[in-house]
């Protein structure tokens, strides 16, 4: 199966029953099996006129109480960022897949990239929380679809699942359950007349009620108070901004979902993610085979951040492999002391080999011995 | 009176950001009758708008309101209708909101000819940045960024959606409010895409700019142009129903698709 099939597959396994988009390289086989699929499984699928229009359905669809994804790819998701705010903004849950090629602009359409990485983060305007997944290997294409919308529905955020063309289109063999465990947002609890649409309870998420529920409420883009309804009072907006950029903090450990190999000893760990880890892994256990004390940290979570596991292991060299001319090295840098990280960026549109990360690796150990 | 239709409305969202004198208060009303004398369900009723005076219209309404960004306000609602069909799904949205940022989103709404009641509130301005000239500011006329006279030609709205493939088109204007209603009723029982232009007063931004003194007279000048039939003189329009035609909906459409598939269940 293709990384493409098994995004689409987890989605509806996730209970996805809605999917707008419109047709982007190298991303389009999933609308493709939306399109077959989603009728089947008595949900909608509709190509719309153009990606801006894509997200707002889904926005939409989401807020009549239906699970939606779209998928894109580079160009795509620029065009997506201004209604991505607009469900983090208003939490919205939705999914936005997007399978990286690379940039900018039209770019390299048929190549794989890792070159969105921070404008998955930050690109809307204004802060706003957000999670990023990025699978890599079509196995985990399925496990963070599924993820994904779960992690959505419970935090009320749009989580951007972060593929790239390799894993996009790579087939391997995958493993599907019958059935996974499925997160459904919460819903209000109280009758309509006592119902707060952004009334802040312990969990830091509000209840959510579908429209045509009874419960009728405003949904708006502008800073908004615990009713819906706009509002440009200071401390409305410090209130509603601090609990919208702060709502994820506790959920860290469930959020931040991470693979480490070898690390404990390691000397030198190699932060690789997506496509890169593949070449990565190969590349460490080829220098663990030689006697190396080289370790992987692979993040599948890499918007929010993996902070406190990069603190855990500071003090060690860090490797950090790219598909990009250096993006969430800076992040790795922030963490650990810019001195203690090495970059290996390849920006042509072709895999780096683990070879190319093994000569690496050889290069800095042999600095740091 | 307010009186009457006071249950579709959010009063302690109120008082509302209009300029005295401005027209999209006289067009919520009639926007609002409509849905009374409907009769609809008042749960079932969502209004999407987008960014603009006229869109703010939803903060002030009792329904299941969603105020979006700039422009998408159709496909807002697109999602929304085919998502769940059995909510009423209307969609207000400004002269510019409408025609130049999400004209491309009008033209594909009614392409599909889905079930959803489009209002156009026609204030020939943007109003809420402070007077820029939009795609329907009439050719001549002043705006802030028009100093000199608009040089380009206006859209009319409504030939462009009878064009896309919408499926009623209507035109009405704040003096002729209970006409609006009327027309909002029967856009609401076409089972296709039905769009209804408003035509309104922005004193503050437009007229000023374009010798109407008072909001009175911009009120007049809707009364005298506006024509039911027969030749069109210099700056008349027609008003009442202006088209209608049968189409194929889409949300029905697809839904028929589901039922082929599944050999008519239709859970989930
Ligand atoms: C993407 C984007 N571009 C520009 C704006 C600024 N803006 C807000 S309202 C508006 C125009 C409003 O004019 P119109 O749609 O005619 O509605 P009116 O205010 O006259 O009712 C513009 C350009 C915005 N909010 N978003």
């Amino acid at each position: 199966m293709q990384g493409n099939e098994a995004c689409a597959e987890g989605a509806l396994m996730a209970g996805a029953r809605f999917f707008a988009g419109y047709p982007i390289t190298p991303s389009s086989e999933i609308a493709e099996l939306m399109a077959e699929k989603l009728p089947l499984a008595g949900g909608s699928f509709i190509q719309m006129e153009d990606e801006i229009a894509s997200m707002a359905a889904v926005i939409g669809a989401s807020l009549a109480g239906v699970k939606a994804l779209t998928a894109t790819s580079g160009p795509g998701f620029s065009l997506k960022q201004e209604n991505l705010g607009y469900a983090a903004a208003t939490e919205i849950p939705c999914v936005v897949v997007n399978v990286m090629r690379g940039g900018p602009s039209t770019g390299l359409p048929t190549s794989p990239a890792q070159a969105d990485v921070m404008q998955a983060r930050w690109g809307t305007h204004g802060d706003h929380p957000v999670i990023v997944l990025s699978p890599y290997s079509v196995q985990e294409c399925f496990e963070l679809a599924v993820k994904s919308f779960n992690f959505a529905e419970e935090f009320r955020v749009p989580v951007i699942l972060l593929m790239d063309e390799v894993i996009g289109h790579l087939r391997e063999r995958v493993e599907l359950p019958d059935a996974v465990e499925v997160v459904d947002r919460k819903k209000p609890v109280v009758p309509p007349d006592k119902y707060y649409p952004y009334e802040n309870d312990a969990s830091m998420v509000p209840a959510m009620a579908n429209f045509g529920d009874g419960y009728r409420h405003h949904v708006t883009g502008l800073i908004h108070d615990i009713t819906g309804l706009p509002s440009g009072k200071p401390a409305v907006t410090e209130k509603l901004l601090g609990r919208l950029n702060h709502k994820l903090d506790r959920y860290l450990d469930r959020i931040t979902l991470y693979e480490e190999v070898a690390v404990e000893d390691a000397e030198l760990v190699v932060f690789a993610y997506g496509c890169t880890a593949r070449s990565a892994l190969e590349a460490v256990n080829a220098a663990r085979g030689s006697g190396l004390k080289v370790g992987l940290f692979r993040p599948k979570t890499i918007w929010p951040f993996p902070v406190e596991q990069l603190e855990k292991l500071s003090g060690k060299t860090f490797l950090v492999p790219e598909m990009n001319c250096g993006q969430l090295v800076g992040e790795v840098e922030r963490v650990v002391g810019r001195r203690q990280v090495h970059r290996l960026n390849r920006f042509d549109g072709e895999l780096i080999t683990p070879d190319e990360i093994l000569l690496k690796i050889q290069e800095v150990m042999s600095g740091v011995q | 009176m307010f009186s009457e239709i006071a249950q579709y409305f959010r009063t302690e969202a109120l008082p509302h950001i209009w300029c005295p004198g401005c027209g999209i208060g006289t067009v919520t009303a009639a926007f609002v009758r409509a849905i009374k004398n409907l009769q609809l369900d008042q749960n079932k009723v969502v209004v999407v708008s987008g960014i603009g005076c006229s869109s703010r219209m939803t903060g002030y309404l009792d329904f299941n309101t969603l105020h979006t960004t700039h422009g998408r306000a159709l496909a807002f609602a697109t999602g929304l209708k085919l998502a769940r069909p059995e909510l009423d799904v209307f969609v207000v949205m400004g002269d510019g909101d409408s025609s130049a940022i999400g004209g491309n989103h009008l033209i594909h709404a009614a392409r599909r000819n889905i079930d959803i009641t489009a209002l156009v509130i026609n204030n020939s301005i943007y109003g809420m940045t402070g007077g820029q000239c939009s795609p329907l500011t009439p050719h001549d006329k002043r705006a802030t960024t028009s100093p000199y006279g608009n040089l380009d030609r206006p859209f009319d709205l409504l030939d462009l959606a009878r064009a896309a493939g919408a499926t009623y088109g209507a035109r009405a204007t704040a003096y002729h409010n209970q006409l609006l209603t009327k027309l909002l009723v029967n856009a609401y029982n076409n089972p296709g895409f039905s769009i209804v232009e408003a035509i309104s007063q922005c004193p503050v931004s437009y007229g000023r700019r374009n010798k109407f003194k008072t909001p009175a007279d911009m009120v007049l000048w809707q009364k005298e142009h506006a024509v039911t039939r027969g030749e069109l003189g210099g700056e008349d329009f027609l008003i009442g129903d202006i088209f209608k035609a049968q189409a194929p909906e889409f949300v029905a459409g697809y839904g028929k698709l589901r039922e082929r598939l599944r050999g008519g269940s239709a859970d989930g």
